[in-house]
């Protein structure tokens, strides 16, 4: 059987073309609407962790201050608001909101493959969060284990939670791997067998490539959490000992035999350290992309970037113990995983150096989505280098529970991610709704999160090196530390209201935006991927009209000797005459 | 772990070289007209196939790794290890038989007999349903001989790695379902669903033989 290009199937398309309002914007097929309600449900639940980890700082800052915190609730903070951002937030996000969006427009498909399953796949995802909300109000609350969930402690009394709490966590995390699972086939096979004429892999745009492997990763780590939420589901329901060890607890004999906690870290960190890649790729693609765009210059070293986003994706699988050196190891596993994690950086700092070149000698556009991508550069490299440091046994060690490490992970897959998810929704925005940003409120924006967010996190890495633990709910018999400790985390906690509170800003452009802004051009920033020539802003279903658009060049034609525009978008022929030519589609 | 590892090195290796494969010795910077071998679909095959491939990479990579978290429970002090009934012989015998059937519905499919699909199908689902029913008579059987899923770590593992693998067929009976009832109903567009559970059929027939040698040999 031979190519089956979605091409063929436009009549199928014509004819499946939503009429009511409900099969248009509810039980939406069409993938840029489900793109939307991936994006606005992950939004909704990121702004619940935010105000969850408000909650957390105004505890740090000022302990004994307020009475609606109590530890019970802290623990029960400090695990939903890592959950929710790594899992419910930046995973469904980037593959889901922007996977969704970016991939069939960038590689000139009409939709993904299956629109079924992918309608599908949001629904069921939207379940996961409803039963992830619930848990907040079921009797003993939410659970309070942390966001890695070990056991023993994960559920055994004490914990907060550990009645229902952990079961509706663990069933919520297996009914989003189902929903991911879903997605994820549809982006694999878009991306392999839905390209328009002449995309060719090495043709696609970087987005793509960064949530393609992306999707690879999480499809192939996801089981791994699927496996220990299944197996902890039965240690707490059934009373298997897979993880749970002899234990008594309170005096009492729950009936464990000799599991091993060990094993449960091993599986979780299996996933747990390729999906730091599954939200670093595709925040790695489409800042390539945004770099690009506004500087006007091609990517630096396409290829390498390619093969640094396929060399990461490779490697993410044989470093997760570095998760574990606190676990206890023999020296030399630690060793082999120390190596490993170093070698990473290789490729990583490949990828840095050709962002930072390609802005060199750039026609650099200070645009809000550019802001945020070069301020995305800035976090990424404070974050990576702590990266180092911890990467190897013997520091680690002494760092592991202090705060030096929740600056490192915030700064490179908090902070940084998010940067890109807001400079993506800056840069496409003009193209999904078919209006323009506030310009002046989107720069408050970015320079009151990127300076806020320094403020929040570099005097943690001192508050770090001094020795405060992190997940404490208050000091306690800390005299080692000075007094003065206290003072950088009530400025901390200030820093990070005035963080959370200027968020604000954002939803007042996006309201801004969608009642008074001006009407956008369909290419406002003069973009070559093939996302910016559709015939309609925003895209109508099937995104082409009639024709499918032919791919006739890489992504990243900006200004090229001899063309009177600083920009040839993909589509345009190869054999088009330098300085006279037509711009194609859009124009 | 080790052998959970050794199989995702080979899927990642597998794609990674074939990604690679596609980005040795392209210019990307280059504008030209491609050759259509280039732009098209990688795998000459359809969408659908494609997708079922990565499911089984996910699944693979789901029982790999379990079977390797089998691998570190079992060197704990508390193991047991579980006889297996031998029931279970005739259990794979029945799966091993589901799969010929299903083959030899899929070759009829192919060859356009359609006088044998309907057959083939009952066949293969009759067999299967067989399958499922001999592994639950198997838990009943340890069961009453007082072996309980919490009597120790290696029963724990079998119940769940065998509810796993039960479960994952039952996946695959409910497409066998929708495609037998299309062919009840006179519709004769189920070749390519009989092609792609045929597929599913022998992958989960390896998944079971991987995972009988593994708690026979323990």
């Amino acid at each position: 059987m031979g190519y089956v290009a979605i091409a063929d199937r436009d009549h199928e398309i014509e004819h499946h073309d939503p009429q009511t309002f409900i099969t248009k914007y509810v039980w939406s097929q069409d993938h840029k609407v489900i793109a939307i309600q991936y994006a606005g449900t992950a939004i909704f639940v990121g702004v619940i962790a935010l105000i969850l980890s408000a909650m957390m700082r105004l505890q740090l800052g000022f302990p004994d201050t307020f009475s609606f915190i109590n530890p019970e609730n802290y623990y029960q903070f400090v695990t939903m608001h890592g959950m929710i951002m790594v899992i419910y937030l930046l995973t469904a996000l980037f593959l889901g909101g922007f996977g969704n969006y970016l991939i069939p427009l960038m590689v000139g498909s009409r939709d993904m493959v299956f629109p079924y399953m992918n309608m599908l796949s949001y629904w069921v995802y939207l379940l996961s969060v409803i039963i992830l909300l619930i848990s907040f109000f079921v009797p003993g609350g939410a659970t309070g284990a942390g966001w890695t969930l070990y056991p023993p402690q994960a559920i055994m009394p004490g914990t907060p939670g550990t009645d229902w709490g952990i079961l509706l966590m663990l069933a919520s995390l297996g009914v989003f791997i189902v929903a991911f699972t879903m997605g994820g086939l549809n982006y694999v096979t878009t991306v392999l067998q839905a390209r328009c004429k002449g995309m060719t892999l090495m043709r696609m745009p970087l987005s793509v490539w960064g949530i393609f492997m992306a999707t690879i990763l999480g499809l192939l780590a996801f089981p791994a959490l699927l496996v220990s939420a299944i197996m902890m589901i039965l240690d707490k329901t059934v009373l298997t000992s897979f993880f749970m060890p002899a234990i008594s607890s309170m005096g009492v004999d729950p009936g464990y035999t000799g599991g091993s906690p060990i094993l449960f870290q091993h599986l979780f960190w299996f996933f747990g350290h390729p999906e730091v890649y599954i939200v670093a790729l595709p925040a790695f693609g489409i800042v390539s992309d945004l770099l690009s765009t506004h500087a006007r210059k091609n990517i630096f070293g396409y290829r390498m970037m390619v093969w640094a986003i396929i060399a990461i994706g490779g490697l993410s699988f044989i470093v997760w113990a570095h998760h574990m050196y606190v676990s206890g190891m023999n020296p030399y596993f630690g060793f082999f995983f120390a190596t490993t994690t170093l070698i990473i950086a290789v490729p990583t700092a490949i990828k840095v150096y050709n962002w930072v070149l390609t802005l060199w000698e750039g026609n650099i556009h200070l645009r809000v989505p550019m802001l945020f991508a070069i301020g995305f550069i800035f976090t990424f490299i404070h974050g990576g280098l702590t990266g180092l440091f911890l990467g190897n046994v013997t520091i680690d060690l002494p760092l592991s529970d202090t705060y030096f490490v929740v600056a490192h992970f915030h700064m490179v897959m908090g902070v940084s991610p998010i940067l890109v998810v807001f400079g993506a929704i800056y840069h496409w925005w003009p193209k999904i709704t078919g209006r323009m940003y506030h310009e002046t409120l989107g720069k408050w924006h970015f320079w009151m999160t990127f300076l806020g967010t320094y403020a929040i996190y570099l005097p943690m890495h001192y508050l770090g090196f001094q020795g405060v633990p992190r997940r404490y709910f208050a000091m306690g018999n800390t005299e080692f530390l000075p007094a003065s400790a206290q003072d950088l985390n009530a400025a901390i906690t200030i820093s990070a209201l005035f963080v959370a509170a200027t968020q604000i800003l954002f939803f007042a452009n996006v309201i801004w935006s969608l009642t008074r802004g001006p009407k956008a051009d369909p290419n406002p920033w003069d973009a070559t991927s093939l996302e910016w020539q559709t015939p309609d802003t925003p895209p109508k279903h099937g995104n082409w009209g009639h024709d499918l658009p032919e791919c006739h060049r890489w992504a990243y034609d900006y200004s090229v000797p001899g063309y009177a525009d600083d920009f040839i978008p993909q589509n345009v022929p190869a054999d088009v005459a330098p300085a006279g030519r037509d711009h194609g589609g859009a124009h | 772990m080790e052998f959970g590892l050794i199989i995702l090195a080979i899927i990642l290796a597998t794609l990674l070289g074939w990604i690679l494969k596609q980005s040795f010795n392209t210019q990307p910077w280059v504008a030209e007209q491609v050759a259509e071998s280039e732009y098209q679909a990688p795998f000459n095959a359809n969408p659908k196939l494609v997708a079922l491939t990565t499911f089984l990479a996910v699944v693979t990579s789901f029982f790999a790794l379990i079977m390797s978290a089998y691998a570190l429970r079992m060197e704990l002090g508390d193991w047991v290890p579980l006889t297996e009934p031998q029931l279970l012989w005739v259990n794979t015998g029945i799966l091993v038989a589901a799969s010929v059937a299903f083959q030899w519905t899929r070759n009829a499919a192919v060859r356009g007999l359609e006088t044998k699909l309907k057959p083939g199908m009952l066949l293969t689902g009759l067999l299967t349903t067989a399958f499922l029913v001999g592994q639950f008579i198997a838990w009943q059987q340890l069961n009453a001989s007082g072996q309980f899923i919490t009597s120790n770590p290696s029963n724990a593992f079998f119940f769940l790695l065998t509810g796993l693998h039960g479960l994952h067929i039952l996946g695959g009976m409910y497409v066998w379902g929708r495609a037998t009832l299309r062919l009840l109903g006179g519709r004769e567009d189920v070749k390519q669903s009989i092609e792609l559970c045929t597929i599913y059929w022998h992958f989960l027939l390896l998944v079971w033989v991987v995972m009988f040698g593994l708690l026979l040999s323990t």
